[in-house]
């Protein structure tokens, strides 16, 4: 196995990668999505409704194939990377709209009618008054989401986006030590799920819970 | 390749008896395994808590594709000779006890400690006030997530197709293999699983909803 070493590493590091940037596009979309239900018209929340719930209904296999495989079939061609990207981020984003939604509307209404009495203008009672407390209000969901989106990007491997898991099917078919390969490469996804949630839980005691 | 017919929809048909299978033989396997869990976890003793933290920690910390296959190849290593039926349902039962024993802890831990005063008050002993005072309050806070943890399950299922079983996601890659209409294919496996899907989430909560009143 430590032969592999190297191919781990660049597994592992395609796989944080790819976590961390379809988190950021699925918690744009999520946000988004989020600020149509509280704030759009009313005739654009039931796309938005159907989207998340779709996207929530059915498994992320089945999207990331009907993406990579469906719409190549109908002539939209993309790598096994670019539909990897694009499944994780709009299923994450499915994921983190009611998240969002909950945590922009935990925060009280007489918020915003002291912001506006204070003579804030809408940007700046979103950014001085709710964006930190809706933060808080959704840091908690969100972590443990971003572990479900890491180990879950294992899956990519099915089409053959090379992240860690798909080393792992690498390191398989070269050493036919299929029970010993799956062991290790889940306690890599282990040991940095658990880091992860080391960190989140400190940047939850010194940055949030400190600020009343 | 050669045109969709309905042979292919009765295949994918029979896929989704076999995810329906699937999900729901896990879900009572890992049910029970969740309720000894709980049951253990109330025994507040320090050595099983620590042991079932690094159960419940080993199960949501490793993806379920790296669970499938260590418990697919690591039966057969122990001679065990498995289908991969019974892998698959053996998985999943863990991976769910995991969760559920989680999502019931925390409804039993959500009943106010007066209550298990109030049973102490009456002349209950601790096992009798567990079944006539909190349980049957901490079972109705239990029921909508744990109906919502289904729907998570039925969705995980499609993972199994790894494993070579012919379950819906499995079946749909059978037939797409021969007809390449990947487009039609796939679409249609999403809708069958969300018409699944989609009314037990409502339920859930639905249920979450009445359980709020």
């Amino acid at each position: 196995m430590l032969r592999y070493s190297d191919l781990l590493a660049m597994g592992a590091l395609r796989s944080l990668g790819l976590t961390a940037l379809t988190a950021i596009l699925g918690l744009a979309i999520g946000t988004g999505c989020a600020l149509v239900l509280l704030y759009g018209s009313r005739r654009a929340r039931p796309f938005v409704t159907g989207y998340v719930e779709f996207f929530r209904n059915t498994p992320f296999l089945v999207q990331l194939f009907f993406i990579f495989f469906g719409l190549a079939s109908v002539g939209f061609r993309m790598s096994a990377w670019t539909a990897a990207i694009f499944a994780l981020s709009i299923n994450f984003g499915a994921y983190t709209t009611e998240v969002m939604r909950a945590g922009i509307a935990a925060i009280p209404r007489g918020q915003l009618e002291s912001a506006a009495s204070l003579g804030l203008g809408r940007w700046h009672t979103f950014t001085d008054v709710i964006a930190f407390q809706a933060v808080r209000n959704v840091y908690p969901a969100i972590s443990s989401y971003i572990i479900l989106l890491f180990l879950g990007t294992s899956v990519v491997s099915q089409i053959s986006a090379q992240d860690l898991f798909y080393v792992a099917s690498f390191i398989e078919s070269r050493t036919f030590r299929n029970f010993e390969t799956y062991a290790f490469v889940s306690l890599i996804y282990l040991v940095i799920v658990v880091l992860f949630r080391i960190a989140s839980a400190l940047v939850w005691t010194f940055v949030f819970a400190r600020r009343g | 390749m050669r045109a969709l017919n309905a042979g292919d929809f009765v295949y994918l048909l029979q896929g989704l008896l076999w995810t329906i299978a699937l999900s729901f033989s896990a879900l009572a396997a890992g049910g029970l395994l969740a309720a000894g869990i709980v049951a253990l976890r109330l025994l507040r003793s320090r050595a099983i808590d620590v042991a079932i933290a690094a159960y419940v920690g080993l199960f949501q910390g490793t993806p379920l594709l790296g669970q499938l296959l260590f418990f697919y190849f690591g039966l057969s290593i122990m001679g065990l000779d498995i289908a991969a039926f019974s892998a698959a349902v053996l998985t999943l039962s863990l991976y769910s006890a995991a969760f559920l024993s989680e999502i019931w802890r925390g409804a039993i831990a959500a009943i106010p400690r007066q209550q298990w005063e109030a049973g102490e008050s009456l002349g209950l002993g601790r096992l009798q006030t567990l079944t006539s005072i909190i349980l049957p309050q901490a079972l109705r806070a239990a029921i909508p997530p744990t109906v919502g943890f289904l729907v998570i399950l039925i969705k995980d299922s499609s993972l199994v197709s790894v494993l070579g079983f012919v379950e819906l996601t499995r079946a749909a890659q059978i037939i797409n293999n021969s007809t390449f209409h990947s487009f039609t294919i796939f679409g249609t496996v999403a809708l069958l699983y969300f018409a699944l899907c989609f009314p037990i989430s409502r339920l859930s909560r639905r249920l979450e909803a009445r359980f709020h009143q």
